[in-house]
């Protein structure tokens, strides 16, 4: 038994405590030990997934009190993927974060014990375990948000703590229900004990639903998404990138969890009105998202609707229950990840370097900033699901899984995304690429956002105004590795599919 | 109907809360009174764990009492619930007085249209 997991959680959360311990000591010192806990993390990440993609999941029991009684972390295919996820991409967003901060050391705090609450999520094997990591990766999220300027960005994050709070008290409700049906929490045991009750009791059925709807709160599924456009708007962009990279993410993870892992696919062949609410949040989340994203004109604000829709097709992909769609899913959620984190981060430089923020303030971007637009468009194109990049294997496994289900009305709404994608982001496009640059409409508010700026001087602002100067080497890198990784991933999520092959029909036996 | 409300009073009492919780999280429009609202929902979802657990004549889980005990786990549950809801509460009034100092009101409406003149 090795004790990876374990450590993979705690690593985090004593970095984040040295972080503020040495912070009394001396200023400015958050950045260089976030770097370090993050490259241990991410080498742990790794030698676990090493472990974890084997025939049988990886388990260590905490504190010594065997399953079903104590706390157990179980690690198989996609809980390794997971944390993979969470650590690579926590620290390249560190690459970023460094000049266009927030720098003070308290951010840096808040930013390893994200880590450690979604680490935690996707490690643990015990349902309330879960509730505790989800608070705790709640709690960090609103943390991060409230970094950004001035009123919004508190508003943005008192509001997506009440709406957050109230998914994560439907999901500890729903974890009551299924205490009081079976008397344990233990993920595995659950399953077993819940046959048992019969998958046809009120309470069962209850217990599902409460555990989905708090779940599509924090996944942000069309209509429960009502706090993530402002959160992810009003942050700061290094949180913006992190949060809509792995918030929602790891909440997906957890949707798949536990209906595969705690209700299993017998439950969801005896209810089909579970499968059918499934379905509709999926497909409203898919269409309302993606025609709300071409509605905005914030780019921010486009790309967290845009989110909103793709974690439809996830929704939708465990809705299909089979092996291709899931193993499309997965490759979706990491895909999504870096695809939209680099959008985000993107968004970030070119409102550092040129102050656009609106989809018309990209007109001709390509000539202010070729870098910038460049990166814009790949990482665009990967999501719209352009081959070979890592969008396209996604969607086009999910696609395939749902005609395989015979699924019709939710393939044809998958293959139509595509095109829902293209909507918005060819917009941003055609602008950046086929337009010459107007007179800079951001010359008017120059005055005004200089003043900003000064205040904004030590990082915390979202809204300095605009300078070449300001962008960094590490943030220029930041962004055109992602760029790279959204293609370069596409060329290896095959060889990964087959890989999770093991654990994928572990999910679905 | 009576016989049920009799038996499974503190159950209704849970639901209860969960609805003046979340009327007052949704219909408030003073921030402050959304957090108390928040807090009143979780309060609800506790009281649920704990009816939960309690069995009728069962005595305190501890050794020295006779069987049969009351479920301790619900107990333990609840409390760690309890200190994710106090956190919670102490991240939502930092957050409130920070807009508090921004916008000089804790009215929701008040504060939208101070952000529409901006």
């Amino acid at each position: 038994m090795t004790d990876l997991p374990a450590l993979l959680v705690a690593a985090p959360i004593l970095g984040s405590v040295m972080v503020l311990l040495v912070g009394l000591v001396r200023e400015r010192t958050g950045w260089p030990i976030t770097v370090v806990a993050s490259a241990v993390q991410v080498g742990g990440a790794f030698a676990l997934a090493a472990l974890a993609f084997g025939d049988e999941p990886v388990r260590y029991v905490v504190g010594g009190y065997t399953a079903p009684f104590g706390i157990e972390l179980v690690v198989d295919g996609i809980s390794a993927t997971m944390v993979a996820l969470i650590a690579f991409v926590s620290l390249g967003i560190l690459g970023y974060a460094r000049r266009a901060g927030p720098r003070s050391n308290t951010f840096y705090a808040t930013y390893l014990l994200l880590v450690a609450g979604l680490t935690g999520m996707s490690l643990t094997g015990d349902v309330f375990n879960m509730y505790v990591f989800l608070e705790i990766t709640g709690l960090a999220a609103y943390a991060l948000v409230a970094t950004g300027d001035g009123g919004e960005a508190a508003l943005a994050a008192l509001k997506y703590l009440l709406v957050g709070t109230v998914g994560a008290s439907l999901f500890l409700l729903g974890v009551g229900y299924a205490f009081v049906a079976t008397g344990t929490l233990n993920m595995a045991d659950l399953a077993t004990q819940l046959e048992v009750v019969g998958y046809g009791s009120p309470l069962v059925q209850a217990a599902f639903g409460l555990l989905v709807v708090g779940l599509f709160v924090k996944i942000a599924v069309f209509p429960l998404h009502t706090w993530q456009p402002d959160a992810y708007a009003n942050a700061a962009d290094s949180v913006s990138a992190l949060i809509s990279a792995l918030v929602s993410t790891v909440a997906a993870y957890a949707l798949v969890r536990i209906v595969f892992t705690v209700f299993t696919v017998d439950f969801l062949i005896e209810n089909e009105f579970a499968r059918t609410v499934l379905v509709a949040g999926a497909v409203v989340s898919i269409v309302v998202g993606s025609v709300l994203a071409v509605t905005q004109r914030d780019l921010k604000r486009m790309l967290a609707y845009s989110s909103i829709s793709q974690f439809g097709l996830v929704v939708g992909a465990v809705a299909v229950v089979n092996g291709t769609a899931l193993t499309g899913a997965m490759i979706h959620l990491v895909g999504h990840g870096i695809m939209k984190g680099g959008l985000f981060l993107t968004c970030g430089l070119i409102a550092t370097a040129t102050g656009a923020r609106t989809v018309d303030e990209y007109e001709g971007l390509v000539e202010r900033l070729p870098v910038g637009a460049g990166a814009f468009a790949v990482l665009a194109l990967a999501m719209v699901g352009v081959p070979p990049a890592v969008g396209f294997v996604g969607k086009w496994y999910i696609a395939l899984g749902a005609v395989e289900a015979a699924a019709w009305p939710l393939a044809v709404v998958i293959l139509a995304s595509t095109l829902l994608t293209l909507a918005y982001f060819a917009r941003v496009l055609e602008r950046m690429f086929f337009r010459e640059p107007t007179a800079p409409a951001t010359d008017a508010e120059t005055p005004e956002r200089t003043a900003k700026g000064e205040v904004a001087a030590d990082g915390t602002g979202p809204n300095p105004g605009p300078d070449p100067a300001a962008v960094s080497a590490g943030m220029r890198a930041t962004v055109v590795a992602a760029a790279v990784l959204a293609v370069v991933l596409g060329l290896a999520a095959f060889e990964y599919g087959q890989l999770l092959q093991p654990t994928i029909e572990r999910l679905l036996a | 109907m009576m016989e049920l409300l009799s038996t499974r009073l503190y159950y209704f009492v849970a639901f209860l809360l969960l609805g003046v919780g979340a009327y007052m999280l949704i219909g408030n429009a003073n921030l402050v009174k959304k957090v108390i609202g928040m807090n009143v929902f979780q309060t609800g979802i506790f009281l649920f764990f704990i009816v939960a657990a309690f069995v009728d004549g069962a005595s305190p889980p501890l050794l020295t009492a006779p069987a049969p005990y009351v479920s301790p786990l619900p107990h333990v549950l609840i409390l760690t619930a309890i200190v994710v809801g106090v956190s919670l509460t102490a991240v939502a009034l930092g957050l409130v007085v920070r807009i508090y100092h921004e916008y000089g009101t804790l009215d929701e409406e008040s504060i939208e249209r101070v952000m529409d003149r901006d």
